[in-house]
Order: structure tokens, then sequence, then C-alpha cells
């Protein structure tokens, strides 16, 4: 079984692995703070981009659950001398591995990598294209708060075009039963985005509406032209501060948060904040997702049909 | 109810069985710390809290109580073709230097208690562990031998028993079923 993109799942599957996700949480009390599930099976990190939170927590939930962890990282690899994305997962295939946690700049490459592996795949990151633990973590952070999401009003707010968070995020939300609406300046909201089943908000003027704010980071590494005439024009108009969000509401941020950007420095620190929860539902919603993709039996997972999303 | 049904122990039987078993634990624990019980998810959970408040009254002592959740332990999980569905476990005390009662419905392989054993141990060092069951089924894998038995109940391997608590199944009751003739549960 693979997790390439939140398309996959439906509302049943996600809520099966934010319950796990949830039973997963009592671990970390425990004195040892590890289980023998998965003993023996190999997850390997293969990643093509800087990740800090990411990387960390899939490998400390790996090893919650008593897999062994392999971390190979673009620098200082053979990726620097010039071999594929391909090449490099059939050379590591020899190690046989459970599975392949896959982050890159590329959209797709999670996919790609699943045609070329029989180990189970998880897209960490592809590009602009998805990031769905993190939507799962999202999701698995407001169920914690508040129970459900269904009837919520979430706000996806910022940096829509680079985002593969927001993409997953829209799709998990909605399957959830939120009501999304995607708001920033209209160079950054890519034409036809609310096909995945949100509203478009080009201003912040119906922003008190909303239960839930979910901030975008600016991400200026992926901007090639000159999407807003200048970061600090950009949070005059869309940066949540405490002037703009309410008491009532909650806020969220898949870090890292650009402080004076996206996010003024004093609402990051304010109790509305969910941004600290969501690190720590990082590790149990990805011990979740791992226990999911490898118990059950090897031969019983076929290769998924190349779908291209 | 299929004719190869049979129902072998009824509420009184559980019940007295039970209450037995409380007194044995009572007896073999005289001098020491009243010993803590841990029921494995689901039906020996049940039956745990049923003993827990007979054993308080015997050794006039407040007997800690949880529950172990054993399918992050299971040898099978890479090998069966589903995905077992995980429950919290709840071990709120201390159970270093503690004796623990493990406490399960039916005892068959011997290999659910071991990966409540296992899973025990990571929450301290228990100083004695010990094994009450409400049937004995025998076809033991694994060398484990329950310390109290609320029946033991000769069975074939391919025969079903099934063991029905008021707070799950509406009523008390250990069936035995034929292999053909499972009743879901």
């Amino acid at each position: 079984m693979n997790l390439l993109s939140m398309g996959d799942l439906d509302r049943e599957a996600i809520e099966r692995i934010t319950d796990h996700a949830a039973r997963f949480a009592e671990v970390s009390d425990r004195e040892i703070k590890k289980v023998p599930t998965l003993r023996g099976r190999m997850v390997l990190n293969l990643f093509y981009e800087a990740s800090t939170r990411t990387r960390g927590s899939f490998e400390l939930a790996a090893k919650r659950l008593s897999a062994d962890v392999v971390n190979f990282s673009a620098d200082g690899s053979s990726v620097s001398k010039g071999e594929s994305l391909k090449d490099t997962v059939l050379t590591l295939g020899a190690h046989k591995p459970d599975a392949i946690v896959v982050r890159a700049p590329w959209a797709g490459a999670a996919e790609l990598v699943s045609r070329w592996t029989d180990a189970a795949v998880i897209n960490a990151g592809d590009g602009k294209h998805e990031h769905p633990t993190q939507a799962l973590l999202d999701v698995y952070t407001l169920k914690q708060r508040v129970g459900k999401l269904d009837g919520l009003s979430i706000w996806i707010v910022g940096d829509v075009a680079h985002s593969r968070v927001a993409r997953s995020n829209i799709v998990a939300f909605g399957r959830m039963g939120a009501h999304v609406t995607v708001c920033g300046p209209p160079t950054l909201i890519p034409r036809g985005i609310e096909t995945l089943g949100c509203d478009v908000r080009y201003t912040l003027d119906e922003l008190p509406g909303a239960d839930v704010v979910y901030a975008l980071r600016m991400q200026h590494e992926r901007m090639a032209q000159a999407p807003v005439p200048s970061l600090r024009e950009y949070a005059a108009c869309y940066q949540i501060n405490e002037r703009r969000l309410s008491a009532r509401q909650m806020l969220m941020h898949p870090g890292p948060v650009n402080r004076g950007v996206e996010l003024s420095g004093g609402i990051v620190d304010s109790p509305q904040a969910l941004i600290t929860a969501q690190v720590q539902a990082g590790v149990v919603v990805r011990m979740a997702v791992l226990y999911t993709v490898l118990s059950g039996a090897r031969t019983q997972a076929p290769l998924p049909e190349p779908q291209l999303a | 109810m299929d004719s190869q049904t049979k129902v072998v122990l009824r509420e009184r039987d559980i019940h007295n069985a039970l209450l037995r078993i409380a007194h044995e634990i009572a007896e073999r624990n005289p001098d020491r710390q009243a010993p803590a019980l841990v029921g494995i998810h689901r039906r020996g959970s049940y039956l745990a809290e049923r003993l827990a408040p007979w054993l308080a009254e015997l050794v006039d002592e407040e007997v800690p109580l949880g529950d172990l959740d054993i399918a992050l332990y299971r040898d099978d999980v890479v090998t069966r073709a589903d995905t077992p569905v995980v429950h919290a476990s709840h071990v709120d005390f201390d159970v270093t230097a503690r004796t623990i009662v493990i406490v399960d419905d039916v005892l068959f392989t011997g290999r659910t208690v071991r990966a409540a054993i296992d899973a025990l141990f990571d929450y301290g060092r228990p100083e004695r562990v010990q094994l009450a069951v409400l049937v004995d089924r025998g076809h033991r894998e694994l060398p484990i031998r329950p310390d109290y038995v609320g029946k033991n109940l000769p069975t074939s391997r391919n025969e079903h028993v099934h063991v029905h608590v008021r707070e799950l199944d509406g009523c008390d009751e250990v069936l035995i079923a034929g292999a053909r003739a499972a009743v879901g549960a």
C-alpha cells in the first residue's frame, strides 16, 4: 500500500489513521517509548530537499515502532554526481526497504518511485503537488482540539500557488466535512484551484467568518518571478496578526514560520496558535501511517495503477 | 442458535468462577502489597474490572486496574492479511516492584499472553506476573501456564470458544461452537 496523494484516502481511511494516531500518543508516555510492532522492517528516508521536521518525525515514528531507518539525502550522495532518481531508487532497492519515504522538489516524484519498487511509498512532499502526511496531521490536530471538522469554516491564506500543503489540505479538510476557502493575492492563487473543492477570495474581508485560519509560508525559494511586489507589501495586505484574528479563531501553520511576513511575531506565540500541537502530532500521525502501510502481508499489496493527479 | 453451538458457562457460573479467582488471588498474595490487575483488551479488561472490587475487599486495600491492547506486540503483524486495529492501553500506575495479574477471557495458544507480558514490561519491571483466565481451552504453542483458571475446557483445535460479557454482548455466557458454526465475535 502506498500513500501518494490525499485523493487516495476516503473519509473512512482518514478517520482510521487519525484514530490510530490518537492511540499511538499513549506510547510516548510509557517508560519505554517504543513498541516492537515493525521490528525487522526497514524504512528508507529518501530526501531530495531540506527538511527538518518532516524527516525527523518520520525517523522518530519509525523508531518508536522498532523499524530500522536509513536516511538518504541528496547532498553528499551520488545525486551530486549525476545519478538519476530511477537509478538511485533501483540501487537503494538492493537494500530491500519495506517503505520508502520520498521528499523531492518534483511533482509526481513519489508516484514515479512507486513504479520502480515493491516497497510501500509514502509521499513526504513532491514539489508543488502534495504533502499528504501534513494534511493528515492537521486533520488530527483539529480533531484533537474540536472533535470533528464537520461544518467548520477553514481559511487557507497565503502562497497557495507554491504550496503542496494547500493542495493536500483542501482535499483532506473537505473530505472531513469542513468548508474550505483559499485566500491570497491573485498572483499566488492558481487558476482552477476551486475544482479541488474550495472557494476563492482575494481579500481578508470575510476572514472573521472563519473558525480556523491556516496560514501558508511565503516560499521565496520557489518564486522565480516576483508574484508580490515585496514581502512587506504582502504582509500589509495578508499578514495574520492580532488585529485580523479574533480570540475565538484557531490559527495553524505548517512551519517553518516567517515571523513578520505571513504571521506577526506575537500571534505565533498566542494560545490560539496550534502550531506546536501540529509539530507534536507529526510523530504519532506518521506512526499511524507507517503502521497502516507496513502491516498486513507483504505480498498483499499490488502495485497501484499509475495515476497522474 | 446453531445446533453445533453449546453453552458451557452461564451467568451464574461465570460469576462464581470469577469470585473464586478473586479469592485465590488474595490467598496467594498474602503479605505483600495488593496485586494490580491488568485486563487484556477487550473482554479481559471487563473481567478484570469485575475482579477488582472483590479483590479490593478481600485484601482491604485499593487494587490498581489497567488494560492492555496487544495489537502492537502481535507476532503476526506482517503476515496476517488485515491490519489489526490498535486501541490505547491504560496502565496509569507504577508497575515496578508490584505483582501484576494479567486477566484474559480465553487462554488458547498463549501468544496473546506472550504479547501482553512484553507490553507490560515496557511500563516498568513488575516483581511478579501471574495469569488469570476465565477459560483454558488448551492447545498451547508456548510454555505458558495460567495461575488462576475459571474453567478448563477441553476442545478440539477447530472448535471456537466465545466468551460473551454483558458490557459488550448484552449477556454473560461462554459458548463452544463447531468449526463451521462459528458465530461472529
